[in-house]
């Protein structure tokens, strides 16, 4: 017999499950747009979570569709895959989390459906690091392909900066580190794109601009509000549904042969965007994931959030 | 947003501002340290701890 997974009055509220660690800008501005339409919101520490995986979890309070927004990827794509598995819905799904917690899984999902992407190498352990590099040339930019705010992301120059590199990964240990995952270093005057993408439509970009040339807000570039042209809709939203559709942020660069895609995130942070782009995002955050907890109760949504229709948006 | 109360942060004994609508589980930042500080309960006092550092597949 199946699981039971949920006990929420269906002919109230729709109830929302917000899953995350402490309660950043981004969840508060969260919780005041899920309040503003009416939602009831739950709110569950992942920290508290624990519980038997044939069952829903103990410490997640039920509710109609569960939003995650920790801080650990690994976390969101468990907690995503064991609420799909009892037949909940999890924003975003699993399958979103698994390819954008993962910078070469996300290439890979990018060049499979043709989305213009910012050229990437890899080798699976750090003996083929620099032959690796050849590929992709000097200057290079080396990642780690999880984490993120710009940690551990280094401009290497020559062969000899990466085998520096390359050993302080192997010291730092860890298998995900074993993996050298390298892009070309782009002379981008400190600056790129990042646009907000919801349900398939791009609502939102900024400008981020730093005088380093990692351009993360994380790490005090600013974001300055731009138009959403077009072709920049077009690809951010190629780049969201290349990845599983959902609500994501994806980091682009605008070259002279058009825009090419850096990163896709899975668990976006606006605090620094909502006001340089005059867009509501938390908003349109809380109506899309009212939208599949009220398409869920209509039953239009399947239970295990995978999409209908290949935009990710299942309705 | 209105600021309610000011309590000592945990690190360096300066004083973080509690905005008006704290939440359970909210993360501040001292302005003297630069620490991130979370609210762990709201009565009878408003209590802050030092939030766990950032791990390693932590962001977006």
């Amino acid at each position: 017999m199946a699981p039971s997974i949920r006990d929420v009055e269906q002919n109230g509220s729709p109830v929302i499950g917000l899953v995350c660690t402490g309660i950043r800008p981004e969840e508060k501005l969260l919780a005041a747009a899920f309040e503003a339409r009416g939602a009831e919101l739950r709110i569950a520490d992942d920290r508290r979570i624990y519980g038997n995986l044939a069952e829903w979890p103990t410490g997640l309070p039920e509710c109609d569709v569960v939003l995650l927004r920790s801080k650990s990827q690994w976390r969101n794509a468990l907690l995503a895959r064991w609420i799909e598995g009892l037949g909940g819905l999890a924003v975003n799904s699993s399958a979103v989390f698994d390819t954008c917690s993962d910078k070469a899984r996300t290439t890979i999902a990018l060049i499979t459906e043709g989305v213009p992407t910012l050229s990437a190498a890899v080798s699976l352990a750090p003996e083929a690091g620099l032959q690796a590099a050849e590929i992709v040339g000097y200057p290079a930019v080396i990642k780690p392909v999880i984490g993120s705010w710009g940690r551990l992301i280094g401009k290497v120059n020559d062969g000899d900066a990466l085998e520096l590199a390359l050993e302080h990964k192997a010291a730092l240990g860890g298998a995900a580190h074993t993996v050298t995952y390298i892009q070309p270093f782009l002379e981008t005057g400190g600056s790129d794109i990042r646009s907000f993408v919801v349900d398939g439509r791009c609502v939102a970009a900024i400008t981020r601009t730093s005088g380093h040339w990692k351009t993360n807000t994380a790490l005090g570039a600013k974001a300055v509000g731009r138009e959403v042209d077009a072709t920049l809709a077009q690809v951010s939203e190629a780049a969201a549904a290349a990845v599983g559709g959902g609500i994501v942020a994806v980091d682009l660069f605008e070259r002279s042969e058009g825009y090419v895609v850096n990163e896709v995130n899975g668990t976006m942070e606006f605090r620094n965007s909502v006001e340089p782009t005059g867009v509501d995002i938390p908003r349109l955050v809380a109506d899309a994931v009212i939208e599949r907890a009220t398409a869920s109760r209509a039953g239009r949504v399947p239970r295990d959030g995978r999409p209908s229709d290949g935009s990710g948006v299942g309705v | 947003m209105s600021v309610a109360v000011v309590s000592e942060c945990p690190v360096c004994g300066g004083s973080v501002e509690i905005p008006g609508d704290v939440m359970l589980g909210e993360l501040l930042d001292c302005a003297d340290c630069a620490s991130e500080l979370e609210v762990t309960s709201l009565e009878p006092a408003v209590a802050l701890t030092e939030a766990p550092i950032a791990g390693e597949d932590w962001g977006e």
